[in-house]
C-alpha cells in the first residue's frame, strides 16, 4: 500500500534499504546506547573518540534538561490559551449589580436582569410570608426552611430560571401563588420552592448583600 | 525515499492500529526514519520553522477568533476589546499580527535558499510549484487578514487592491463589484474576507501536506546539490538528527518572534492602523504591510493601471517557471561563481523593491523602481536562460559523502573522493 | 572554521554593530527637514526594555485630560481601567466616585423611556459630542477620540534611522513616536499671533488652537505646572490608555527572552551531542 505513495527502492539496492533498518533502528529515540551506534564508515579519529569516551549520565542529563525546560515552555504558552476562554475584563465588571427596591410596592414582582438571566425580586406580602414560613419543609421534594432563602422576610430575591430544562416561571401563578412554570408545569410556592412538577430543585437564591434598605447589590 | 520498512510494531494495540490504518508506521518512515543529507546547513531549518509558524498562526487566530466581531461598526472596537479586556488577550493579538510578518520572513528565506541552491531543478518541479502556491495563498490570507481590524490602513488599503481588478477590460467593474459585494469596500466585503480569512489557512495546511508529500518522494536537496547516492553514507535519520537541529532552529527564531510581541509590538505595523476606517478620509500614505512592498512597487512603477496589474502578478506568477528558465546543469549555487553574484544582486534588487514601495510615488523613486523592476524580470527571464549555457561553473563533488568528507577533509587524515578537487570555501 | 574563531567574530561583529549604530543613531537623529523638522526623541519612563509607568505621572495626566482635553475629545474607555494595576491605579472607591460624577444615557426603564443616571465604573467615558458631525459643526473640525491616539500618531524616521529604531540597543526599541509626536504638538505653538500655526504638525496648519498654558492645572504633589510638565504627564497618559498592559508586556518578555535563551542554549547542545557522531 505505501509502495502506491512512495516511490519503492528498486530490488537491487534492498540491501541497502536493508541497511537503512538497522541503521535507522540503532537512532530510534529510545535511552540512547551508552557508546556510539552501527556506523556504516569509518570517520575521523577525533570524532570517535568524542563519541566513545562521552559519559551516558551527562548525556542522558542534558537531554532530560532539555525536555524538562521544553515542556514548562509548552505549558506556559498553553496556559494564556486557556485563560483567554475565560469570562474577560468587562463580563466581570458586569458580574454584580446593585438594584433600587424603594420603589416596589408589596405584593409585586420586579424582574432584573442579573448576569443575562430573569431574577425575580419579590416584594412579599405578610400573607404570602406567613404561608412560606409555617409549611413543613423537611417534606418537600427539595427541603429548605424559607428563613435560608432570605436575608429579609419581605424580600425574595431568587434567579427566575426553572431548576427543571431553563424556562422562566410566571408569577403569581400556581397552586401557591408562588410561580409556575409553564414548559413543563413545575409549580413554586411563595419562597420558590419546587412543589409539584419535573423540577429537582427550588429556585436558586443569588448571593446578593443589602447596602441600605432600599438598595441591594446581587451577585 | 522513506524508511517504512524499519517500523516494528512491539504492543499488540500498535499491531491491531498498523493492521487497520497503518498511521504510526507512516509517521516513522516520514518524520522519524526519513533519511536526511548530512551535510544541510541552517538554511533548511525554515521549513519546520515555517511549520511551526502556520500552526501558531493558526492557534492564535482561533483564539482570537472566539473574540473577534466581523462587522464594520464593531469591528475595531471588538479588536481593542481583545487588548485590553480578554485575558491575555493583547498578547494574543500581538503575537497574531507579528507572527503574519515572521511568517513571510520565513518564507521568503526559505524562497531564497531554494533559488540559490537550485532546489526547483529537477525532480523537484512539482514541489516548488507547490511553494508558490501555498506563497500565493499566504498573500491572500495576510491581505484579508489585515482587514478584518478595520482601521484606516485596512480599509484603504482593500479599497486600493480590490480596485485593481477593476482594471480587467470589459468585465473589470463588475468583478470589482462582485468582489465588493456592493459598491465600495464595506460590511459585505469586511464579512466575506473574514470567512475566507479563516478558511484559508487551512486549505494551506493541505496543500502543505502536499508539498511535504512531494519532498519525500525524491528526498531533500542539500548545499552540494548532488543527489542522494548511498542512504547510509549521505544520510542521517531525521529524528533525532533534523529534528533536534529544527528545534534549535525553531527557538532561535523564536527568539527574534518574542522580541516583536514583547518589545517592539508595533513596529512593522502602520499608527494609521489605530484609527477606525473612515471612507470619507484617505490617508496622506497608503502602504502595504511590509512583506507586499516590493510588488507594490511593481505594481506603481507601470503607468498603466492594466498593464501595472500584469507586471504585478506575473512578478509572483513566473516564480513557477523558475525550473525552466534556469538552464545551468548545475543545481547548487556553491559551484556556480557567477550566478551567485546575480543571486545576491537580485536579494537587493528585492530589497530595494521593498524600500521603494514604502516611499510615496514621485521624483527619483519612480524612475528607480522602474529600473529595478526591469531588473527583477531580466533576472527571471534573461539572466538565468543565458546563465546556464554560458557560465563556468567549479566542479561538484560526485557524493553527499564526499562534499562532507572534503569539507573536513583539511583536519581529518582519510583522503579526500576521487571525484571531489579541494573546494573553494562557500 | 572551529566554534570558537566563529563566536570571536561574531563577537567582533556585534562589537561592531553596537559602535557604530550608536555613532550613526546620532547623525541619523537629525530626520525630517527645516520647513518640517521632526519632534524631538524625549525620555520617558516607560521606554526600553525595563520601562514602566510612573503612577503620579499618569494621576497628573489624567488630570489634565480631565480638566482641559475631555472638553473636546472623547476617551473611549472604561473607568474601570483607572483602578487596574499597570496605569494610574486609583482605588476602586475613587473611581466608583469619579464615575458618578459623570451622567450617562441609559434605558429604556420599564416605562418604555431613556433616561440619565449617574455613572458607574463599568461604564465607558461619555462622548463630548453625540457624533464627529456635531463636533465638526461646534469646533470646525472633529477632534480625535484620545483611547489611541499615542499610538495612531507617527512622523517619518527616515533611513538608516529605521533600521536602528528595532535593534536592542541604546536609543533602539523605539515605540514612543506618539508621545514624543503629542509632545512636540503640545510646545509647537511657537507663532504668538497666530493660534492654529504648530511647527510639529504636518503642513503646520492645525485646527486645535493651543490647549495647555503653563499654570491652568493645578498639581497637589508639588510638581512643577509648567507647559513642558504638562505635555510630558498628559503624553504619558495617552499612551497608557492607548497601551494599558504595557508593564505586563516587558514584564513578561524579559522572562520569556530568558527563558527562550536558556531553551536555545540546552537544544544547541543537545544538537551537537545528538551529531557527535556523525561527520557533518
Amino acid at each position: 500500500m505505501a509502495g502506491l505513495i512512495f516511490r519503492r527502492a528498486p530490488p537491487e539496492e534492498s540491501g541497502q534499504a536493508r541497511n537503512v533498518n538497522t541503521f535507522a533502528g540503532s537512532r530510534r529515540s529510545e535511552p540512547p546506547a551508552p557508546q556510539g551506534s552501527v556506523r556504516a564508515e569509518p570517520i575521523g579519529d577525533e570524532h570517535l573518540a568524542t563519541a566513545t569516551t562521552v559519559e551516558p549520565t551527562r548525556r542522558d542529563f542534558l537531554y532530560i534538561a532539555t525536555g524538562a525546560v521544553a515542556a514548562v515552555g509548552a505549558a506556559a504558552v498553553v496556559w494564556p490559551l486557556i485563560s483567554q476562554m475565560s469570562p474577560d475584563a468587562s463580563t466581570l465588571a458586569l458580574a454584580s449589580t446593585e438594584v433600587d427596591i424603594g420603589a416596589i410596592p408589596e405584593g409585586q414582582i420586579v424582574t432584573i436582569k442579573w448576569r443575562g438571566k430573569p431574577v425575580f425580586i419579590r416584594h412579599r406580602t405578610a400573607q404570602e410570608i406567613a404561608s412560606a414560613e409555617k409549611t413543613d419543609w423537611e417534606t418537600l421534594p427539595d427541603p429548605q426552611p424559607d428563613s435560608a432563602r432570605v436575608q429579609k422576610p419581605q424580600w425574595l430575591i431568587v434567579v427566575g430560571v426553572c431548576t427543571h430544562l431553563g424556562c422562566i416561571p410566571l408569577g403569581h401563578a400556581g397552586e401557591y401563588d408562588g410561580w409556575f412554570c409553564p414548559c413543563h408545569g413545575s409549580v413554586y410556592d411563595t419562597s420558590g420552592r419546587i412543589r409539584k412538577g419535573p423540577a429537582p430543585r427550588n429556585l436558586l437564591v443569588p448571593g446578593y448583600a443589602f447596602l441600605t434598605d432600599t438598595k441591594v447589590k446581587i451577585g | 525515499m522513506h524508511g517504512l520498512s524499519t517500523f516494528e510494531p512491539k504492543s499488540g494495540a500498535v499491531k491491531w492500529l498498523e493492521a487497520r490504518l497503518p498511521i504510526l508506521s507512516f509517521m516513522h518512515g516520514s518524520f522519524v526514519a526519513y533519511p536526511t543529507p548530512k551535510n544541510l546547513n541552517y538554511w533548511w531549518t525554515f521549513g519546520a520553522i515555517l511549520s511551526f509558524m502556520l500552526i501558531a498562526q493558526i492557534v492564535t487566530g482561533v483564539v482570537l477568533a472566539m473574540h473577534y466581531t466581523p462587522d464594520s461598526t464593531l469591528a475595531f472596537s471588538s479588536v481593542e476589546k481583545i487588548m485590553r479586556d480578554v485575558n491575555w488577550g493583547w498578547m494574543l493579538r500581538y503575537a497574531h499580527g507579528n507572527g503574519a510578518s515572521m511568517f513571510f520572513f520565513a518564507v521568503y528565506i526559505h524562497m531564497f535558499r531554494g533559488i540559490y541552491y537550485g532546489s526547483y531543478k529537477a525532480p523537484r518541479e512539482v514541489l516548488w510549484i507547490l511553494g508558490v502556491i501555498i506563497f500565493l495563498l499566504m498573500m491572500a490570507t495576510g491581505f484579508m487578514g489585515y482587514v478584518l481590524p478595520w482601521g484606516q490602513m485596512s480599509f484603504w488599503g482593500a479599497t486600493v487592491i480590490t480596485n485593481l481588478f477593476s482594471a480587467v477590460p470589459w468585465v473589470g467593474d463588475d468583478i470589482t463589484v462582485w468582489l465588493w459585494g456592493g459598491y465600495s469596500v464595506d460590511n459585505p466585503t469586511l464579512n466575506r474576507f473574514y470567512a475566507l480569512h479563516y478558511l484559508l489557512p487551512f486549505v494551506i495546511v493541505a496543500v502543505v501536506a502536499l508539498h511535504v508529500w512531494a519532498l519525500h518522494v525524491c528526498g531533500q536537496n542539500n548545499p552540494d546539490g548532488v543527489e542522494i547516492q548511498d542512504v547510509e553514507k549521505d544520510c542521517v535519520p531525521f529524528t533525532p538528527h533534523a529534528t533536534m537541529k529544527d528545534a534549535f532552529g525553531i527557538a532561535c527564531f523564536l527568539l527574534l518572534y518574542c522580541w516583536f510581541i514583547f518589545y517592539i509590538p508595533n513596529y512593522l505595523g502602520d499608527a494609521d492602523n489605530y484609527i477606525q476606517a473612515n471612507p470619507m478620509k484617505t490617508p496622506p500614505h497608503i502602504v502595504p504591510e511590509w512583506y507586499f512592498l516590493p510588488y507594490y512597487a511593481i505594481l506603481r512603477a507601470i503607468p498603466n493601471k492594466l498593464f501595472g496589474v500584469i507586471a504585478m502578478f506575473s512578478s509572483i506568477a513566473l516564480l513557477a517557471f523558475l525550473p525552466w528558465l534556469d538552464t545551468s546543469k548545475v543545481r547548487s549555487a556553491k559551484y556556480r561563481p557567477t550566478f551567485k553574484i546575480f543571486f545576491w544582486l537580485f536579494v537587493v534588487c528585492g530589497v530595494g523593491l521593498g524600500y521603494l514601495g514604502a516611499m510615496p510615488a514621485d521624483g527619483g523613486y519612480v524612475l528607480a523602481a522602474r529600473i529595478l523592476t526591469l531588473a527583477y524580470f531580466a533576472f527571471f527571464l534573461v539572466v538565468l536562460p543565458m546563465l546556464g549555457l554560458r557560465e563556468q561553473t567549479l566542479p561538484v563533488p560526485a557524493t553527499i559523502a564526499d562534499a562532507v568528507l572534503a569539507k573536513s577533509g583539511s583536519a581529518s587524515s582519510v583522503a579526500a573522493g576521487a571525484a571531489s578537487a579541494p573546494q573553494t570555501k562557500g | 572554521m572551529a566554534l570558537t574563531k566563529k563566536l570571536g567574530f561574531a563577537a567582533a561583529a556585534m562589537f561592531g554593530a553596537v559602535a557604530f549604530s550608536t555613532i550613526a543613531l546620532r547623525a541619523a537623529e537629525e530626520g525630517g527637514h527645516a520647513e518640517q523638522p521632526n519632534p524631538d526623541r524625549q525620555s520617558w519612563s516607560f521606554s526600553g526594555p525595563f520601562g514602566t509607568y510612573d503612577q503620579a505621572q499618569l494621576q497628573r495626566g489624567f488630570k489634565i485630560y480631565k480638566e482641559v482635553c475631555s472638553n473636546c475629545h472623547g476617551l473611549n474607555i472604561p473607568f474601570r481601567t483607572l483602578s487596574q494595576p499597570g496605569g494610574p491605579s486609583f482605588t476602586e472607591e475613587q473611581v466608583k466616585t469619579l464615575a458618578a460624577t459623570y451622567t450617562v444615557h441609559d434605558g429604556p426603564n420599564l416605562a418604555g423611556d431613556m433616561f440619565d443616571r449617574p455613572g458607574r465604573p463599568s461604564d465607558y467615558f461619555p462622548q463630548p459630542f453625540p457624533n464627529p458631525e456635531a463636533a465638526a459643526a461646534a469646533l470646525g473640525a472633529p477632534p480625535p477620540d484620545m483611547s489611541l491616539l499615542a499610538k495612531a500618531r507617527k512622523y517619518e524616521r527616515g533611513f538608516p534611522a529605521f533600521v536602528f529604531d528595532a535593534l536592542p540597543i541604546p536609543g533602539g526599541m523605539y515605540q514612543e513616536l506618539g508621545p514624543d509626536y503629542i509632545y512636540g504638538i503640545l510646545n509647537g505653538y511657537t507663532k504668538a499671533d497666530d493660534p492654529n500655526w504648530n511647527l510639529i504638525f504636518p503642513g503646520h496648519k492645525i485646527a486645535m488652537g493651543k490647549p495647555l498654558e503653563a499654570g491652568q492645572v493645578e498639581y497637589t504633589d508639588g510638581t512643577p505646572t509648567t507647559l513642558p510638565q504638562y505635555a510630558k504627564d498628559v503624553s504619558s497618559f495617552l499612551y497608557w490608555a492607548a497601551e494599558p498592559t504595557l508593564d505586563q508586556r516587558k514584564r513578561v518578555g524579559a522572562r520569556v527572552m530568558l527563558f527562550l535563551i536558556v531553551l536555545a542554549t540546552l537544544l544547541f547542545y543537545t544538537k551537537k551531542k545528538v551529531w557527535s557522531d556523525v561527520v557533518h
